[in-house]
């Protein structure tokens, strides 16, 4: 199961980080959403996008993120290794978050999780275990970077990682026949217009 | 069943435009200077009226929370949060209304905020939704642009921003000050009360944090009036709600109804009802994870809402209704769950970070009969250790499920432990 | 005052207090871990719940609830015995339990309160947590096993010390205590995380697997290695010193020590004198007292006053500094000073050389200005009571002199000088905040006064003190804890006299041919031309070897000695361990040789040198006191130059022989030096 990892030391070297000057202009977009000395409350974004930016998290990138918003590192690395979604190590291309929380569970995670174990091989796709995603009636589900697909089991699983192998990008959300979080076959209210 | 009139939340699928105008087309920021127009205190005194209840799992009265914070504004500015942190197991219907219907969220953000003398409302949205981020930022330029928000919201004279901010990955930053910490940039560890947000939250200011559902339906209980709101479900249990039918159900939904429905009827009308039939129902979960489950004894004639369900020793939480019927493994169900609260726990309090980790091993052991009869009083006990004894109430949402299935479930425990037993005695 | 009603019976407590707070008040016990009244209340470790009416129906937090006028407070309740036993049981479970090699072992609050809360077996079945330990330096060896996350260590790293290095990484039950990047904190109070931690994650590592501490003598003293005066324990086996630890003394040092004056004792072990020695043909030989004292007598005999000269070292006791000034009148000579380091300092006005407004003072300080001083070497505990001061805001800092990291935000007005002299004309902005404060304390440090112009430099200070019947915000921050005792003493060039640098002069010539140091070795050695030198001390340190004399001396823990701190609190520290060998108490030696030079002081007991202690200067008489001395004009207006203010204390892990010859103080040294290659030039 999936344990956050503090202090990790079999990460690879980098030797330093600078934000791009478009990531750049992003961060200081975020630190303007708070008010004056408050730009530490920017501390999640600003490592999402150095995320987004390296692939994942090396401590170089914490503490340039630490010295932008003037936070002493410490508070930087608890923040990174306290929230889910911050990767200290690096990872595939994709990142294939499994649901394996009961009301995915209940609707066959495990096969899914299955087809997603059999095609990790850690440079086209990375797997994680993740609590639950927050599309519970979607169940199973499975956030592949940014997009959540839904419905699935281990056939359309499979599918869908095969298209991205190819280098394709499957559509997202349900993959049955349905319209989001309506009951499959069609909506049963608000059909009038 | 609730008349699509009488629905709140009228793009839930996403079928129709989720941008201002398609949400203009249907009714939303309509006129909304004439709801400021009625004054702070009228706007607070009418959602006391509605008998809106918040959203977000624990039910605290909406209007009254809005009224804790200062009447007059001091030194310190005023703050809205809204908890956009959906991530209690079970639940996926904030989601629908950040995607499909966020300016209902933003409109109400605007009224709600105004109503507590706020210019500023931050909405704390779960590091996965990106995407639906993405629809609520956009849905925030829109409505600046459009100066709905800004120096003059509405025409208002009143000034107000929204902001929106992701989280990444934390369950616990749905508790209130767990979430105001994470807004200020620190690990989401729940704060000690008192002080409450009122008089000092997010960033030492009077705060109040509000649930996505709470805040969106404000413009339209406004708008169609208090009495409206208060003619659905019983007393003390008011208003329209919407539901998430997973499990075991033939087709798994969100739905807006009418709060009150009994349990079997929005499981069959809305959800195609249970898999292999109501008879093949083993138990109920009826308000996210951390509610105690219901046998379907109780199922039968529940009514969902939060008195009927506290009845039960459960509760309605967020209207996550998670069906399991027989073939459910009940005991590995809730050891799952056991395990995303130890996952979960933020680790301050000691009954919290020691307790779910004892829990789930525990859990774990009693889905394999691995253990003692007299392990389940243990077990039990220990869930009692954990409950009302920290800072937050993730604890007790841990406790509580594994207390439900000891309840109603402990016959099958035994058994499961005795056929182990028995099974090594004979090899 | 709100009257509240703790187990049924009714108690006024002040306004404002915690629930807990309240129940001490009230005699009534509350088991906890997290809590500590120095630091930020967390309400994390769940130990000290209580039931409160009115409240909610769970119990509550008592650390983190203020109290209420007619509460009902109950703590012998089933619901909150259930509460302790759970919490209690919840703390041992993944706890390993491995007391038996435990340093915390008989000392531990996990221990105390297991033996007084807990139940007698544990229910837990599963595995224990293993948790990897963290580097955090020479000082501080960790087991993080034991680690029950209470989080005061980083609490204290972050308040108290000022230094945000250590923190809580991960969550929930794979939450870890940890600076991350795996270094020893860059703080001069690491040691007292130790203290801090209530279970045995945070052990002394110098001291590991040492000593058990019943096996030890404990015994009450007063710190030497700088000029607060610390409150210290000194804990001795056998005759050897384990540990020093801090006492509680709000006064002085609250409950804090810096690491120097905890780790530093492993320098008693080491380059000990421990008996007389004589140097024959060039090279120092072993000696009988006899034949030391004779060798004295030789050179002494018959020589005029005026070319006899004595030099008091920074750690000396004020006994044996007015037994060496009497000597030194016995043999008439006025060249006596005890301000090795050639400050200014003038002896006779009281308020010209102490922090008169006391340790306490800086607490009521609402603007402060630090004078060519670098607190956080100088002082540490100091430096963290003025980061204390900082913390509870509205309180303008300033400084002149290096710019320096003091863990606190420093308003830096300049380097020298110069600038103390623009602030006195009233210039710049900060002046306005300086006029505009009630109680302005300015701290004038070593580095102000060590200096040609600082006579001047200190009349400039004294311009900008405001004193008044409640308040004298003059300061001098000293970093020597003999100074005070030396200058109330009057250990001072007498009428014609010579202070250090006229003596080292005058040694170069013939002026002066015989010189005594008393523990002195923070000079120059090589300046002493061919005069001979008798060295009285403890160690074989700088002064030792230029020595043609040698008296073995003791060190503060081995003999019963006075120390006047810096804001002139007179007190006693006590003989935890006797000298080695030969060597004997120093104010002893000077009485015994005294003898043999026919010049016999008139004491021969330690009272009778106290009383003569109160002879020289009344303000021996009254122990553990402060007041602001008398003010009357001191400094001397004149030029002063651009030079920029230096600390005299390049390093601070060797600021004397015992923590020069101290192996703990050595690897901390290296430690730091390699964590830091920039700040450390």
């Amino acid at each position: 199961m999936a344990m956050i990892t503090a202090d990790p030391q079999d990460v690879p070297k980098v030797e330093s980080f600078s934000f791009t000057p478009e990531s750049m202009a992003k961060v200081n977009a975020l630190i303007a959403n708070y008010p004056p000395g408050r730009q530490a409350s920017a501390v999640i974004g600003v490592l999402d996008l150095a995320q987004r930016q390296q692939g994942w998290l090396p401590r170089v990138a914490m503490d340039e993120v630490a010295r932008i918003l003037e936070m002493a590192p410490i508070r930087v690395y608890e923040i990174a290794t306290f929230y889910t979604m911050f990767q200290l190590k690096p990872k595939g291309r994709y990142l294939l978050q499994v649901c394996t929380t009961t009301p995915c569970w209940l609707r066959g995670s495990d096969h899914v999780m299955k087809a997603c174990q059999e095609a990790a091989d850690g440079v086209t796709f990375s797997v994680q275990e993740v609590e639950c995603l927050g599309a519970c009636v979607n169940a199973p589900v499975v956030q592949i970077n940014d997009d959540f697909y839904e419905d699935l089991d281990a056939a359309s699983t499979r599918r869908v990682l095969d298209a991205f192998r190819r280098g394709e990008t499957p559509a997202p959300g349900p993959q049955v026949n349905r319209q989001t979080s309506a009951p499959e076959g069609g909506p049963l209210t608000l059909k009038g217009e | 069943m609730l008349a699509d009139k009488d629905r709140i939340f009228t793009n839930l699928y996403g079928l129709h435009d989720w941008r201002l105008a398609g949400a203009r087309a249907r009714g939303a920021w309509d006129n909304t200077k004439a709801i400021l127009d009625k004054g702070p205190d009228a706007i607070v005194e009418e959602m006391k009226k509605s008998g809106l209840r918040g959203r977000g799992g624990a039910g605290f009265p909406t209007g009254l929370k809005w009224s804790f914070m200062p009447k007059q504004v001091g030194d310190r500015p005023h703050y809205l949060v809204v908890n956009a942190d959906e991530s209690e197991p079970g639940t996926c219907k904030d989601r629908d209304i950040l995607r499909h219907d966020p300016h209902l969220l933003v409109e109400g953000c605007l009224v709600a905020g105004f109503a507590m003398r706020a210019h500023a409302a931050y909405i704390y949205v779960r590091g996965e939704f990106y995407n639906e981020a993405q629809h609520l930022i956009e849905a925030v330029r829109e409505a600046r642009e459009a100066g709905l928000l800004g120096n003059n919201a509405c025409g208002s004279g009143w000034k107000f921003e929204v902001y929106v901010h992701r989280g990444a990955g934390a369950y616990i930053c749905g508790e209130e000050t767990a979430l105001i910490e994470s807004l200020e940039g620190k690990k989401g560890m729940p704060r000690l009360k008192p002080p409450f947000p009122a008089g000092a939250g997010l960033y030492g200011c009077p705060s109040t944090v509000n649930n996505v559902e709470s805040i969106a339906v404000a413009p339209t209980i406004l708008r169609r009036g208090a009495t409206w709101f208060a003619g659905f479900g019983r007393p003390n249990n008011t208003g329209t709600k919407l539901f998430c039918i997973s499990g075991h159900v033939n087709k798994p939904c969100n739905v807006e109804e009418e709060m009150s429905i009994p349990l079997k009827e929005l499981i069959e009308c809305h959800a195609g009802g249970v898999r292999g039939g109501w008879d093949n129902l083993l138990a109920v979960i009826p308000g996210g994870s951390s509610t105690p489950l219901l046998p379907k004894s109780i199922c039968d004639t529940v009514l969902m809402d939060f008195d009927a369900l506290k009845e039960q020793q459960s509760g309605l939480g967020t209207a996550a209704v998670i069906v399991m019927d027989k073939s459910t493994d009940i005991i590995k169900a809730i050891a799952r769950l056991a395990y995303f609260y130890k996952h979960e726990s933020c680790g301050q309090c000691t009954p919290c970070r020691e307790g779910t980790g004892w829990m789930w091993r525990v859990m774990e052991r009693m889905v394999m009969g691995n253990a003692r009869i007299e392990e389940i009083d243990t077990l039990y006990d220990v869930t009692k250790q954990v409950e009302g004894h920290t800072i937050c109430a993730l604890a007790d949402g841990a406790a509580w499920p594994v207390q439900g299935l000891i309840r109603h479930f402990r016959p099958l425990m035994e058994e499961r432990i005795r056929m182990r037993t028995e099974k090594l005695a004979a090899e | 005052m709100p009257i509240v009603k703790i187990d049924g019976k009714e108690i006024e407590v002040p306004a404002g207090i915690t629930i807990l707070q309240a129940c001490e008040l009230a005699g009534v016990e509350i088991p906890r871990f997290c809590y500590h009244e120095r630091l930020s209340i967390a309400g994390n470790c769940r130990m000290c719940l209580v039931e409160v009416k009115p409240g909610p129906p769970k119990p509550q937090a008592s650390c983190a609830m203020p109290v209420a006028d007619k509460q009902e407070i109950i703590t012998n309740s089933a619901v909150v015995k259930k509460a302790r036993n759970g919490v209690m049981e919840f703390l041992l479970i993944n706890h390993p339990l491995d007391c038996p090699i435990c340093d915390q072992g008989g000392e531990c609050d996990l221990q105390d309160q297991a033996m007084a809360y807990g139940f007698d077996r544990s229910r837990y079945h599963e595995n224990k947590r293993a948790v990897p330990d963290k580097e955090l330096g020479p000082l501080v060896k960790t087991s993080m096993n034991r680690c029950i996350q209470c989080t005061r260590c980083v609490r204290f790293a972050a308040e108290v010390a000022g230094v945000e290095e250590l923190g809580a990484t991960g969550r929930g039950e794979g939450m870890e205590i940890t600076t991350y990047v795996q270094h020893a904190l860059t703080t001069e109070l690491s040691g007292n995380l130790v203290d801090i931690c209530p279970v045995g994650a945070l052990t002394s590592k110098p001291y590991a697997y040492e000593a058990r501490p019943w096996e030890m003598r404990k015994t009450e003293s007063v710190d030497v290695f700088d000029a607060l005066g610390s409150a210290i324990r000194v804990d001795v086996r056998g005759n050897v010193v384990m540990r020093v630890l801090p006492r509680l003394n709000d006064d002085v040092n609250e409950e804090w020590i810096s690491d120097k004056t905890r780790h530093a004792i492993d320098g008693l072990r080491y380059q000990r004198l421990d008996r007389p020695y004589v140097r024959k043909g060039g090279k120092l030989a072993e000696a009988t007292w006899d034949e030391a004292f004779a060798a004295i007598a030789a050179k002494l005999n018959g020589l005029d006053g005026k070319k006899i000269a004595a030099i008091a070292g920074d750690q000396c006791d004020a006994e044996s500094m007015v037994a060496l000034k009497d000597l030194m009148a016995a043999l008439g000579s006025p060249n006596v000073d005890c301000r090795q380091d050639g400050s200014k300092l003038e002896a006779g006005a009281r308020g010209g050389y102490i922090f008169n407004a006391g340790i306490r003072g800086i607490d009521q300080a609402d603007a402060i200005l630090l004078v060519g001083s670098n607190p956080r070497l100088e002082s540490p505990v100091l430096n963290a009571r003025i980061r204390k001061r900082y913390l509870r805001g509205r309180c303008a800092i300033a400084s002149i002199g290096a710019p320096v990291d003091l863990t606190y935000p420093v308003e830096r007005l300049g380097a020298g000088a110069a600038t103390l002299r623009d602030l006195a004309e009233g210039k710049g902005s900060f002046a306005e905040k300086w006029k505009a404060a009630k109680n302005p304390l300015v701290i004038v440090g070593p580095g102000a006064l060590a200096r040609e112009d600082g006579a001047a430099v200190l009349a400039l200070a004294r311009s900008l003190a405001t004193v008044r019947d409640d308040w004298n915000g003059f300061a001098v921050l000293h970093t020597a804890a003999s100074r005070v005792g030396g200058l109330d003493l009057g250990l001072v060039p007498g009428a014609g006299g010579r202070d250090v640098a006229a003596i080292q002069a005058g040694a170069q010539g013939k002026e002066i041919e015989a010189v005594f140091l008393l523990a002195a070795d923070e000079l120059d050695l090589s300046k002493f031309g061919k005069a001979f030198v008798v060295y009285i001390g403890h160690h074989g340190d700088a002064g030792a070897h230029r020595a043609d004399v040698i008296l073995p001396g003791a060190a503060y823990t081995e003999k019963p000695g006075t120390y006047v701190n810096m804001e002139g609190r007179v007190q006693l520290g006590q003989r935890a361990a006797y000298p080695p060998g030969d060597a004997r108490e120093d104010w002893a030696i000077l009485r015994a040789l005294s003898e043999r030079l026919g010049k016999t002081l008139p004491y021969d007991t330690l009272d009778q040198v106290r009383a003569r202690l109160i002879a020289v200067n009344k303000s021996f008489a009254a122990l553990d006191t402060q007041a602001p001395g008398l003010w009357v004009e001191f400094g001397k207006a004149g030029d002063v130059t651009d030079a920029p203010f230096e600390t005299p204390i390049k390093n601070f892990y060797m600021t004397d022989p015992i923590s020069r010859a101290s192996r703990t103080m050595a690897e901390c040294m290296a430690s730091r030096q390699q964590q830091m290659p920039v700040a450390a030039e």
